[in-house]
């Protein structure tokens, strides 16, 4: 993998919580323009390292550079406001504001009034649906609508990366196609993407390159098409023998 | 019963109830985001009063700016408490946060009785022409003070202010995000703490122009001259549904209305004046606890 237009780049990080090792000394990097997944079983780390990143979890060392940027243990603001959003697990909508409120909240430092009108022209493009229902307060949206909120609230603030934590959890199969698809198109307008699924399958055929997770360790890495042809990463994470 | 004994009874309710009810929105924008029951806000709005007494009397200033000075000196009372007291504590078991308040309390009032003296000041000696306080106007029959319709005034425009900010600014709605979710609302580039801090500070600002407005209206000023009406605010917004500034102002409003027409109507309940508070205080815990206007409580797991 060329290292010289890297976004993110991940250096041995270590977390704890409490006595429990959750990261043991992971290493990664995302580069720009790209789409890179995790992958791995339920607890092995894939939300950690997203918190982590993101600034709601500590690292108890090892270090996060964005855009050349030492950013390890900044608080959650701070780091969105260089450029990083996230769409967490489960979603997390305010149910209490209305879907227009939710879509501000994602753009809650951004000044200029005009770039915001367009993204927000841009998010109902990606979901027509969203646009129906502006004045609707979250918690009343379907899972699929709140997923699409989720999504449009991370680009309200126009990140250069954008962190995705399960998208296709609890949806339905269509839907998680949609989703799926809809990835593909933000980040073919120009968005980096570091996506963590347990879809395997899914996440690999639309990113370009992957790890594999196991147990807080990154146990294999690759261009996602040689993932999607490996041995163990079918036997273990596609279902596949 | 006369309709000029209602009328007269309605205006004194109605401005007993918003008095309470500005201070009950201050415990209900904590509780709502923190899920912190701030026993110090009745003292906080105790310092606000002495505040405008001895800014006027210190600077022999008009009561106005006394009151503009006093309003903001208790707002930022509010920020400090919540960055020393609070904040340390964000992460800690909620009880912790709750007994600290209860500290915080008992500083102010100790902090009071050392610095501005134990022993009470008459509020009103600070205004110049004491003739607009005393003014009584005559409505249909009911004898009503100009000072009980500037109090009401002034409380509904605070109100349309207050539902301005929570519903219409960016920080309201920063405020209105944080009640449903910290880490998300920290996630979006919020400040959470700052958030919290102004939360604080709007809160006392409104206590302190309710404390200021009680004492026209008592104008006894006294270290612990706090703790009734915040007592009374606090069961004002646990009767209205704590968490919901709606409910704060429900519940404000009619224990006013509840404080002055039972003993009104009732002579023989006139002893028991304050106790009324704490009997609805008890029903509302025995039939509906989560308030009036409050929504079940979801235990978050």
């Amino acid at each position: 993998m060329e290292k010289n237009e890297i976004m993110l780049e991940i250096k041995d990080l270590h977390v704890y919580y409490g006595a429990i090792h959750a990261l043991k000394g992971i290493s990664f990097v995302v580069p720009k323009g790209k789409i890179v997944t995790l992958i791995g079983a339920n607890g092995a780390g894939k939300t950690t390292t997203l918190s982590t990143i993101s600034g709601l979890v500590k690292a108890r060392s090892g270090t996060i550079r964005f855009d050349g940027k030492d950013i390890t243990n900044k608080p959650a603001h701070e780091v969105n406001r260089m450029g990083i959003a996230m769409v967490p697990e489960g979603r997390r909508i305010f149910p209490n504001l209305t879907v227009y409120e939710n879509l501000m909240m994602g753009a809650y430092n951004r000044k200029d009034e005009e770039g915001i009108k367009e993204d927000l022209e841009w998010v109902f493009q990606l979901f027509p649906r969203l646009k129906e229902r502006t004045k609707q307060l979250g918690g009343t949206l379907s899972g699929g609508e709140q997923q699409m909120l989720a999504i449009s609230r991370a680009l309200m603030s126009r990140p250069s990366l954008l962190m995705m934590d399960e998208p296709s959890l609890g949806l339905a199969p269509i839907l998680v196609n949609e989703v799926f698809e809809v990835i593909q198109k933000i980040n073919e307008e120009g968005t980096t993407i570091l996506l963590v699924e347990q879809n395997a399958l899914g996440a690999l055929k639309i990113s370009h390159y992957g790890y594999v997770l196991e147990t807080g360790s990154i146990v294999l890495e690759g261009p996602s098409e040689e993932l999607l042809e490996n041995e163990n990463v079918k036997k273990a994470y596609l279902g596949i023998s | 019963m006369n309709i000029t004994f209602l009328v007269q009874n309605t205006f004194n309710g109605i401005m007993l109830g918003g008095l309470y009810a500005l201070i009950a929105v201050g415990y209900t924008m904590v509780y709502g985001i923190l899920r912190l029951i701030n026993f110090a806000h009745g003292d906080v709005m105790m310092m606000g009063v002495y505040f405008a007494f001895y800014f006027a009397v210190l600077t022999k200033s008009n009561v106005v700016i006394a009151f503009i000075v006093a309003v903001l000196g208790a707002a930022l009372l509010g920020f400090l408490i919540d960055n020393v007291a609070y904040k340390p504590l964000r992460n800690a078991p909620r009880i912790s946060a709750l007994i600290t308040a209860i500290g915080v309390s008992f500083f102010l009032e100790s902090f009071a009785v050392v610095v501005f003296g134990a022993i009470p000041k008459p509020f009103t000696s600070i205004f110049k022409s004491q003739t607009l306080l005393m003014k009584v106007l005559n409505v249909g029959g009911a004898r009503i003070p100009v000072l009980t319709f500037l109090v009401i005034g002034i409380t509904a425009v605070i109100f349309v202010f207050l539902f301005l900010i929570v519903y219409k600014t960016k920080i309201g709605m920063a405020m209105r995000a944080i009640s449903a979710d910290i880490p998300t609302t920290s996630l979006m580039g919020v400040n959470v703490n700052f958030v919290i801090s102004f939360t604080f500070a709007l809160g006392s600002a409104l206590a302190a122009a309710s404390g200021l407005m009680w004492s026209m209206r008592y104008p006894n000023v006294f270290p612990y001259m706090g703790f009734m009406p915040g007592m009374k605010a606090f069961i004002a917004a646990v009767f209205g549904g704590i968490g919901s500034i709606p409910g704060a102002m429900l519940g404000g409003l009619l224990l006013g209305l509840i404080e002055i027409f039972i003993p009104a109507y009732f002579q023989s309940m006139m002893m028991y004046r304050d106790a009324l508070a704490f009997i609805i205080l008890i029903v509302i815990l025995l039939v509906k606890p989560s308030g009036l206007l409050g929504k079940k409580a979801v235990e978050k797991v």
